[in-house]
C-alpha cells in the first residue's frame, strides 16, 4: 500500500519518553544576581567599559570583547516595556480564562522577560514604565520568580 | 584542489572538574579568552567561530550551541556548531580548518564545551536519548554495557586479558598527574587498583572508564600569512579525515574500528604520510575506555591488530617511549567533558609540538602528532594530524 492510500491519521504508534532531569547551577554571575534578588530585592547588572554596555542580568564577561566584568551595580527595579504579548491559549491548546500579559522589560542594554500584573490589559503599551514587584523576602528562593511580576509605575 | 595552509596559533583550556559552578557559557568564555590571550589576539581579529558540543541533554539546554554562543565569542560573527557525538572534539577543528583552508576566513576561533554534571543523577542516562526507540530503548541501553560488549569481543578476538588493558588506564592516569587541568591524575596508581575497582558492566571496571566531567577548550586557527605574523612557532594542520560506519551495531566489526582506519587513511594521504608508524611521533587517540586506546591505535594503523597492548608492555607508548600515546593523560586521566576532551587532545599536540607541555613534554623534539576521536552512535572516527612543518 502506498503512502497515499494509507490513512495518515491512524498509523500504529505508541508513546515513549526521553527521561531528562537536570541539576543546573546558576553560574558565577547567576549566584551573585540571584542572591541579590533573594536577599536584598535588588536587580544587579555589570558594565563593560570597553563597549559601554550595561548587561542586565549581570554577566561575568562581555560577549562583544570577552573582557572580564566585575563592576556590579544595583540598577534599580524600574524598566520600560519594549514589547509585549497577550497569551490567550495554554500550551495544550486550551483557552485561558484571562489572557496572560508577558513583556520584554528593557533595563540598561538588556532586560528581563517577565509577566505583567496589576494592570488592565487594554492599558498596556510599548514604552510604558514598569517596576518589579518582589515576593515577600521569606518566600523568595533565588529564582526569577522571586519577582512576582512587573506593574505600571505609579508616582 | 587549491587549499590554503592552516595553523593552530593559540590554545586555552579550563580545568576539567567533576561539577563546575560555572555555567557552560562561562566555561566556554574562560577557554576562549585564554586561547585569545595566548596569542595576543582579540575578538576583533577573529572572523568566524566554530563550536563543538555533544548531546544537548548533558547541559540540559536544547539548541546548546546557540546557548553557548556568547561564551564562545560568536556575537556578530559567522557561527556554526558541528556535532558528531564523541567525535566532535576532533571534528570541530576540522570544521575550523576548512573555514580557513577554503579561503573564506583568515582567523577562526574553535571552541568545545561540555557540562555533563547537569544531567541528573548521572550523565550515562542521557544516552538513553540516542538509541532507536523501537529496537533498542526498551532494553534500557547505556554506553557502559554497550562498550562492555565491544571490549569483550576485542579481548576474545585477540586473546587479550583485562590486565593487559588495565595497563592503559594506569599509564594515562599517571601521565595526567603532570597535567594542571586534570581531574584524575594519580602518579601512584597500579594495575591492581584498576582490576580491584568496582565492576560496572563486566569487563568494564570503574577505573577502566573515564569520568563524567565539566570543561571547555579553545583553539585559534589562522591562515598562513596571519599565522606567521602572530607566532614564530605555528603548528600546522597537515591532514584531516573522518568516516562513518553503519548505524547498526549488529552490522559492525566490533573487534576492529574500520571507520577509524578510513578516517586515518584520508588524513595520512592529505599529510603525505606513507609510513605512519615512523612518521607520527605523538598520538592522542580517543580513550574514554582503556581498551579504546588500543582499539583506536590499531584502527589508526599504528599497531598491528590485537597488538596495541603489547606496545605498552614494551614501553613504546609511554611518555618517554618511541611513540608516546596520550602523554596528556587522555580522557582516562585528564577527564572526559566529551567535546572538550577531544579538543584537549588537539591542544596537547599543539603544546607538545611547540615544546610547551611542561612536565608532560615528550623528549626528542617531536615534529608531528595525531589526535583522534570517536563517537556518534559509536561509529564515527575523526582524525587530525598536526606538525611543525606546513
Amino acid at each position: 500500500m502506498s503512502l497515499l492510500e494509507r490513512n495518515p491519521q491512524a498509523p500504529n504508534a505508541w508513546l515513549g519518553d526521553l527521561p531528562v532531569t537536570s541539576r543546573y547551577t546558576a553560574g558565577i554571575a547567576g549566584e551573585k544576581f540571584f542572591r541579590a534578588m533573594k536577599d536584598e530585592g535588588k536587580i544587579l547588572g555589570t558594565f563593560c567599559e570597553n563597549c559601554d554596555i550595561t548587561y542586565i542580568p549581570g554577566r561575568i564577561f562581555c560577549e562583544r570583547c570577552m573582557a572580564e566584568l566585575d563592576h556590579w551595580q544595583d540598577v534599580g527595579t524600574i524598566g520600560e516595556i519594549y514589547t509585549f504579548t497577550l497569551l490567550f491559549e495554554n500550551l495544550d491548546g486550551t483557552q485561558r480564562e484571562e489572557p496572560l500579559a508577558v513583556a520584554f522589560i528593557r533595563m540598561g542594554d538588556g532586560g528581563l522577560i517577565h509577566q505583567l500584573g496589576e494592570v488592565d490589559l487594554e492599558d498596556i503599551s510599548i514604552g510604558m514604565p514598569v517596576e518589579a514587584v518582589f515576593k515577600p523576602k521569606s518566600k523568595r528562593q533565588g529564582s526569577i520568580l522571586d519577582i512576582q511580576y512587573f506593574r505600571p509605575l505609579t508616582e | 584542489m587549491a587549499m590554503r595552509k592552516v595553523a593552530v596559533v593559540g590554545a586555552g583550556m579550563t580545568k576539567f572538574v567533576r561539577r563546575a559552578q560555572e555555567t557552560g557559557k562561562e566555561l566556554a568564555w574562560h577557554a576562549s579568552r585564554m586561547a585569545l590571550e595566548s596569542c595576543e589576539m582579540t575578538l576583533d581579529d577573529i572572523e568566524a567561530v566554530c563550536l563543538g558540543t555533544a548531546p544537548d541533554s548533558f547541559d540540559g539546554v536544547h539548541m546548546k550551541a546557540e546557548y553557548l554562543s556568547d561564551g564562545a565569542g560568536a556575537w556578530g560573527k559567522p557561527f556554526m556548531r558541528s556535532y558528531v557525538g564523541g567525535g566532535t572534539g576532533v571534528f570541530t577543528p576540522i570544521q575550523g580548518w576548512y573555514h580557513v583552508a577554503s579561503g573564506l576566513f583568515d582567523a577562526v576561533l574553535v571552541v568545545c564545551e561540555e557540562k555533563m554534571s547537569s544531567y541528573y543523577p548521572h550523565g550515562q542516562a542521557a544516552f538513553m536519548t540516542i538509541f532507536d526507540h523501537t529496537t533498542e530503548r526498551p532494553l534500557k541501553p547505556n554506553l557502559l554495557w554497550i562498550f562492555a560488549m565491544e571490549m569483550n569481543r576485542y579481548m576474545h578476538t585477540y586473546g587479550i586479558s583485562k590486565k593487559d588493558i588495565a595497563q592503559v588506564a594506569v599509564k594515562n592516569k599517571r601521565n595526567a598527574a603532570d597535567h594542571p587541568c586534570a581531574l584524575l591524575g594519580d602518579p601512584e596508581i597500579t594495575v591492581e587498583d584498576v582490576l580491584n575497582s568496582e565492576v560496572l558492566a563486566w569487563p568494564v571496571n570503574r577505573l577502566d572508564v573515564s569520568p563524567v566531567s565539566d570543561g571547555a577548550v579553545a583553539l585559534v586557527l589562522a591562515a598562513e600569512h596571519v599565522a606567521k605574523r602572530i607566532t614564530d612557532k605555528p603548528v600546522w594542520i597537515q591532514g584531516v579525515g573522518w568516516n562513518l560506519d553503519t548505524a547498526y551495531w549488529t552490522n559492525r566489526e566490533l573487534a576492529y574500528p574500520r571507520y577509524v582506519e578510513y578516517a586515518a587513511r584520508m588524513a595520512y594521504e592529505m599529510a603525505g604520510i606513507k609510513e605512519p608508524r615512523k612518521e607520527i611521533h605523538i598520538v592522542e587517540p580517543y580513550d574514554p575506555f582503556d581498551y579504546k586506546e588500543c582499539h583506536h591505535l590499531e584502527g589508526l594503523l599504528l599497531a598491528d591488530r590485537g597488538q596495541a597492548p603489547q606496545l605498552l608492555a614494551d614501553g613504546v607508548t609511554l611518555r618517554d617511549g618511541a611513540m608516546p600515546v596520550c602523554p596528556s593523560g587522555g580522557l582516562l586521566g585528564v577527564g572526559n567533558p566529551i567535546a572538550a576532551a577531544g579538543l584537549m587532545k588537539v591542544a596537547e599536540l599543539y603544546w607538545q609540538l611547540r615544546g610547551e607541555a611542561g612536565a608532560r613534554q615528550v623528549p626528542g623534539q617531536p615534529k608531528r602528532g595525531l589526535a583522534q576521536a570517536w563517537g556518534d552512535l559509536m561509529q564515527v572516527g575523526t582524525v587530525i594530524i598536526l606538525g611543525t612543518n606546513p
